[in-house]
């Protein structure tokens, strides 16, 4: 079968509000930093005739958020170019196809979100639920996790004190790396007495507003070595979306991880992940979703998401050693960061945050309240 | 690697925006019977899969399980039910339509199958329990949404 490559990636440094930065500027610097490592141009015969993009309308103020780039990712001048308005990790898969069909062979795919143009991300997350419904009642992904980290809770039993050793564990995992967000060092009391944001959510259960900006150039495995010696194969792929209405969904169990983990294993070939797998990046934008993302994604079993944290399971996996969301990732683009963390720890190029013989990476991530939409990725080397 | 330096930023400023964009949205067939029914007659009403037996609350026009067609298939059910699940909103914001702590809970139906999330009042936050007995208190003024619920609050034993 032929093969897709992540030839190498490109991160801007995330924080908590880059307002003296365009987003442009940002997407710009990270163009820039790919072409010098890999020396691909675009257009001509062998350039990159199609970009894919990622942003968001509301976060940008304006729609048609991708016609405010095109010139910064090298779309303009006639090159086609296509907006992924959807978690970017599901960019992976469109660029993927695309080249597997044969109507590109490489792909520039360059994602931003900066959450602190917003007054307020809940508020724009308020916005993506219906008019009369829901979003009057003032839902936003912030209580919608809320009603879920609570149904997690109540069926899992796992307690403050685990909870509070997920996000102990991100900012120290952060404070090794360049790119991170949050660095600053908690200890359990910190997290476990932290003010009440959303009950059973409290303030430092949550991921801290970030902006950032990502990037990676893709090929097929006939173009691939042209641009890195070590490239990352892209060997599974799945998503799965469920109902949007809580009240009919497992909100304790996450089936459409479960299905979209599903695909994207039997693509890759993995029977068995706790086996196969040896490092995670999951899109933990809040403390309890580590661990529930973890049973969706089978490296733990259902409900024990508490004892997994207990066995060391997060360190015997390598979960999140970027810190994750919860040390600060913005939305829309928190999977693209996990792609790209994967990316170099699978390449031995993660630095002071590597971990030792990485070879099989599953990234996941979501969208939608509480999980309602799933992505999950296999990359190799 | 290119860093961002906060020291570029001399002279430079920020732009001060607000989207508010007037617009309007088709209430459904089903959506309006529901909301209509809750404004003027305030009853809870519901449709029922003929084929699966499943009860939609709020109604949709083809059950999501087996495609059959269930939008004239309507049942009212109870204006009481269970609390299932709750969360206290403690943050403000102005998207939240009440004063913060409130509680969105979820509301299983007497009748129905799903809960369905709506706003818990008349107790403090402390005292709610999953497994409470709630009733639907209906709003003054139509807004024309779920609202006209105005919130569930509980049955005195």
């Amino acid at each position: 079968m032929k093969r897709v490559a992540i030839c190498a990636v490109a991160q801007h440094e995330i924080k908590g509000n880059i307002w003296y930065k365009r987003f442009q500027d940002m997407l710009l610097d990270i163009l820039e930093d790919l072409q010098g490592e890999t020396g691909f141009t675009f257009g001509g015969e062998n350039g990159v005739k199609n970009v894919l993009t990622c942003s968001d309308d509301f976060f940008d103020a304006r729609t048609i958020s991708d016609n405010a780039v095109n010139d910064v990712v090298g779309a303009a001048n006639y090159r086609g170019e296509q907006k992924m308005a959807q978690e970017g990790l599901n960019g992976i898969g469109y660029a993927m196809a695309d080249i597997l069909s044969g109507h590109d062979d490489v792909i520039y795919f360059a994602g931003h979100c900066k959450e602190s143009l917003s007054a307020s991300r809940n508020q724009i997350a308020n916005m993506a639920y219906d008019p009369f419904y829901c979003r009057c009642l003032g839902m936003d992904y912030l209580n919608a996790a809320g009603l879920q980290a609570r149904a997690y809770m109540e069926k899992t039993k796992i307690t403050p004190e685990q909870l509070a050793q997920v996000v102990v564990r991100a900012r120290q995992w952060a404070s090794r790396n360049t790119y991170a967000n949050e660095k600053t060092q908690l200890n359990l009391g910190d997290v476990m007495y932290s003010s009440v944001l959303c009950d059973p959510i409290r303030s430092l259960h949550a991921y801290p507003v970030s902006d950032g900006a990502v990037a990676m150039l893709l090929a097929s495995e006939e173009r691939a070595y042209e641009f890195t010696d070590n490239p990352i194969w892209i060997t599974g792929f799945g998503n799965c979306m469920d109902d949007y209405f809580m009240g009919r969904r497992d909100l304790a169990a996450s089936s459409a991880l479960k299905k979209a983990a599903e695909q994207a294993y039997k693509m890759a070939g993995i029977k068995q992940p706790r086996k196969s797998v040896n490092l995670m990046e999951v899109m933990d934008c809040y403390a309890y979703q580590q661990p529930m993302w973890l049973e969706g994604l089978g490296l733990c079993d259902e409900g024990k998401g508490g004892d997994f944290i207990n066995e060391y399971g997060p360190a015997k996996y390598n979960v999140n050693l970027s810190g994750g969301m919860l040390a600060g990732r913005p939305l829309m683009i928190g999977g693209l960061y996990g792609v790209a963390e994967a990316v170099l720890q699978l390449k031995g190029q993660a630095n002071e945050h590597q971990a030792a013989d990485v070879n099989c990476a599953v990234i996941q991530s979501t969208t939608g309240g509480a999980g309602q939409f799933q992505t999950v990725v296999v990359l190799e080397r | 690697m290119n860093t961002c330096r906060n020291e570029i930023s001399k002279d430079c400023f920020v732009v001060p925006g607000k989207m508010a964009l007037p617009n309007q949205y088709f209430a459904g067939r089903v959506g309006s019977k529901f909301i209509i029914s809750l404004r003027d007659s305030r009853k809870i009403l519901g449709v029922r899969c003929p084929k699966c037996k499943s009860v939609y609350v709020p109604p949709l026009e083809y059950c999501e399980k087996d495609m059959t067609k269930i939008d004239e298939n309507w049942v009212e059910l109870g204006n009481e039910g269970v609390l299932t699940n709750y969360t206290v909103v403690n943050y403000r914001d102005a998207h939240l339509p009440r004063k913060v702590p409130y509680i969105l809970g979820m509301v299983l139906l007497d009748g129905a199958e799903t809960p369905f999330v709506h706003i818990v009042s008349g107790i403090e936050p402390e005292n709610v329990e999953i497994g409470m007995r709630v009733k639907a208190v209906f709003a003054d003024k139509t807004t024309n949404t779920i609202l006209d619920i105005d919130h569930f609050a509980p049955v005195e034993e």
